[in-house]
């Protein structure tokens, strides 16, 4: 989340300095690790659930380190509302490439069009996506998939297990969760169930843009500062494109803008900044007052339990 | 209460450098009902600047809809998560909340006190650094504050803070402090508890939270977020001289399976590594090892920490060895210093946490997990229960849910099993359900 400056530490004498150990950014990228090897030997089938977001590109970077030389064993799978920015199509596209590793790909436009599911009026796909990622973990018979949600994120993610049930019908039930010890992860699960596996459950924002800056790690575009065609929204800039399109008296401008998440286009907004590379972005976060969700997700300012309500359906 | 705008333009960027060179702090706040300890959690995240406006708002709204004056926030909103916890007023689960310092990231599991007080207990505090116990200088150290204590002295977490809180509604009373401090050592020493820090706040007014407060003049230790900050983590203050330790997660043969990134695959082309972390102690190319079971010894011909070749590693990395010879070491392996293997045990006295609704008794088949080996096990004797004020032992059949105390297991294999006191990886244990797959229990290697 954020950190702070106090005098206090400028003003500490030398005694009281500690040997310095492992980086706090070791330590979380070896707990990382050791999470994606501790899944990929105990289950069958995992896949990474990868949206070309920051948070999903760390962990895909954390799995490449996991098993290097060698090839990370597993697929990835995304979930397609149909509505995404192309940058980031094309950003999954040449990662996969890169790395060597099989694309799944669920889309929320089949199951809209054979009528599976309906577009809402609010037109946000993001609560669509359940169901084609459900069918999908099916279909593939994926027992174990990874994820890039973080404990800081939100209130219900900050009570989610690091290797968290879901059962037969993809549900998660907060309120009966397995106690987690040590680094001892509890992945045993019937026939039917699968568990979502979260490697960087203990990071939060500023240590993931530390981390990409640190590792240099390819991102999006969007991410970082550019001119785009703009209208202000519920506090928010959304970009002009196909699928969000300015209502009356929402005049259209070109500002410097750059995305903190990169979601549904129809439902993730931007904000002004010029940070334009890895340690700008870095430092612009520490500065924030806002959290990412709140500063720029429009599904989670729905309700206080937003979250937790699509957590327990089986979102991600 | 002071000013929640928070004072953004104090906030400077600072260069990502100074970023990478902070340390990591795991720890755990307990306490009883009413002593706080939301409040006192709230005061954190807020005094760290890890509460930003938006979440603000949102808590300044909810806590004006139940009747809180104006300007005035409830606390517990922050930390309890779950629509079942906001709506009962209750917490349910630990909670996991994060800020950061100069100095330190904290990761800061936040144990509700009175609904299954152990589970979550042993939970929060199982890798903790150091678990801070709240006290109402009011009421002093009460039943429940002992046995917090009594579950955080059997998991020998490293430090314990014991944060007398309200010191405020005591009129700041040194005397009514002293009286607690010479309790809770006194107690500290009944249950073996080595070093205890008592300090007096008001996670209220914020008194010596962050700040040093001028109302206890009395006070010259330090503050609570000084305590934070220096304490040494468990990493730090382990022996350095502990043996290496790596229980083999899976071994990379990548073979044809090579990443397309790798510059030079015929290098690669018998590549056969032995993946896990680092448990305990450090290793180099070079060292001679034994793998266990079978006591094979080799020599360490290469090392990858987090997939970039190294000459030594260290505890808690994540690294790949490379071995001289051929030798079976598969997941649940382990590969040790040379001659110090543990030896295997196919019987251990462990001191039990019981998680699971359904009692452990003598006789039921359970499975184990230790390190990286899954074990099936029998529970061959419920020996005895704790009394979770004293410690004391008293016989018993079977240990339900919350209860404490000790079990002998006997194992359908060999275990590398290490005393807890001397390795908390290679002494700790979970008990799994071998039907429906819950987690049953922790335990502890006795000896």
């Amino acid at each position: 989340m954020s950190t702070i400056t106090r005098s206090l530490s400028e003003e500490r004498s030398d005694e009281t300095k500690r040997p310095q150990g492992l980086s706090a950014l070791d330590q979380l990228e070896a707990e990382g690790i050791h999470i994606i090897r501790e899944v990929v030997a105990e289950f069958e089938r995992p896949v990474l659930l990868f949206s070309g977001g920051k948070d999903s590109v760390v962990v895909l970077h954390l799995a490449a380190k996991a098993f290097a030389p060698g090839k990370v064993p597993f697929p990835v799978l995304h979930v397609d509302t149909g509505h995404n920015f192309p940058e980031v199509i094309a950003f999954r596209d040449e990662t996969v490439a890169r790395l060597g590793i099989d694309l799944e790909v669920a889309r929320v436009q089949d199951y809209i069009d054979d009528g599976r599911l309906a577009e809402r009026p609010d037109g946000t796909r993001n609560p669509l996506q359940t169901q084609p990622l459900l069918d999908a973990i099916a279909a593939g018979k994926h027992d174990a998939v990874f994820g890039g949600a973080r404990r800081d994120e939100d209130k219900a993610r900050a009570k989610e297990r690091i290797i968290s049930l879901r059962d037969e019908f993809g549900q998660w039930d907060p309120r009966n969760q397995r106690p987690e010890l040590w680094s001892l992860y509890n992945g045993r699960h019937l026939p039917g169930q699968h568990v979502r596996a979260f490697p960087i459950s203990n990071w939060t924002e500023a240590d993931i843009w530390n981390y990409i800056d640190r590792e240099n790690i390819a991102l999006p575009p969007l991410y970082y500062a550019h001119q785009r065609e703009v209208f202000r929204r519920d506090g928010m800039w959304w970009a002009v494109g196909e699928f969000s399109q300015p209502r009356a008296g929402e005049e259209v401008v070109r500002r410097t803008v750059r995305y903190r998440t990169v979601g549904d286009m129809s439902c993730t907004g931007a904000v002004e900044s010029d940070a334009a590379d890895t340690a700008s972005v870095a430092a612009e976060v520490q500065r924030s007052t806002l959290t990412e969700r709140g500063a720029t997700r429009a599904d989670d300012r729905i309700s206080e339990a937003a979250m937790e309500d699509r957590k327990k359906d089986g979102y991600f | 209460m002071s000013n929640l705008a928070a004072d953004v333009s104090s906030r400077s960027a600072r260069s990502t450098a100074s970023e990478r060179a902070r340390t990591l702090f795991r720890f755990a706040t307990a306490g009883s009902v009413d002593d706080g300890k939301s409040t006192l959690v709230g005061r954190l995240l807020h005094d760290a600047k890890a509460i930003l406006a938006d979440q603000l708002e949102q808590v300044a709204a909810t806590s004006r809809q139940r009747g809180f004056a104006h300007g005035e926030f409830d606390f517990a909103l922050l930390t309890d998560g779950l629509r079942a916890e906001r709506e009962q007023g209750i917490t349910i689960d630990v909670a996991y909340r994060y800020f950061a310092t100069d100095r330190r990231s904290f990761i800061l599991a936040d144990c509700p006190g009175h609904v299954q007080y152990t589970r979550n207990m042993v939970t929060g505090s199982a890798t903790a650094d150091a678990v801070i116990v709240l006290v109402d200088a009011r009421k002093g150290i009460i039943e429940q504050t002992r046995r917090h204590l009594a579950v955080v002295s059997l998991l020998r977490v490293a430090h314990v803070v014991i944060a007398v809180n309200k010191i405020d509604l005591v009129g700041f009373d040194e005397n009514r402090f002293v009286e607690i401090e010479l309790e809770a050592a006194r107690v500290a020493e009944q249950l073996g508890l080595p070093g205890i820090h008592v300090l007096p706040v008001s996670a209220l007014e914020g008194d010596n939270i962050v700040d040093r407060s001028e109302r206890t003049p009395w006070y010259q230790g330090p503050t609570l977020i000084d305590l934070l900050e220096s304490l040494p983590t468990a990493v730090e203050i382990e022996d350095t001289a502990a043996p290496f330790r790596l229980p083999v997660q899976l071994v990379l043969r990548p073979q044809g399976g090579l990443s397309p990134e790798i510059a030079d695959p015929e290098r690669y082309r018998d590549f056969r590594g032995f993946a896990g972390r680092i448990a305990a102690g450090t290793v180099s190319v070079g060292d001679s090892v034994d793998v266990f079971p079978g006591g094979h010894s080799t020599t360490v011909t290469g090392i990858h920490i987090a997939g970039q070749e190294a000459d030594a590693a260290t505890a808690a990395q994540s690294v790949t060895l490379t071995l001289a010879d051929e030798i079976d070491a598969a997941r649940g392996a382990v590969i040790a210093a040379s001659g110090t293997i543990p030896a295997g045990r196919r019987e251990a006295v462990v001191e039990l946490f019981q998680l699971d609704p359904r009692a452990t008794t003598t006789g039921s088949k359970v499975l184990v997990k230790h390190g990286t080996a899954t074990v099936q096990a029998l529970i061959a004797e419920v020996i005895d229960r704790r009394d979770l004020e004293t410690l004391a032992h008293h016989d018993a059949e079977s240990l339900a849910v919350n209860e404490i105390g000790r079990v002998r297991l006997r194992f359908a294999a060999n275990l590398p099993l290490e005393p807890y006191a001397q390795s908390r990886e290679g002494g700790s244990l979970v008990l799994i359900h071998p039907a429906d797959g819950a987690t049953l229990a922790a335990a502890t290697v006795e000896d």
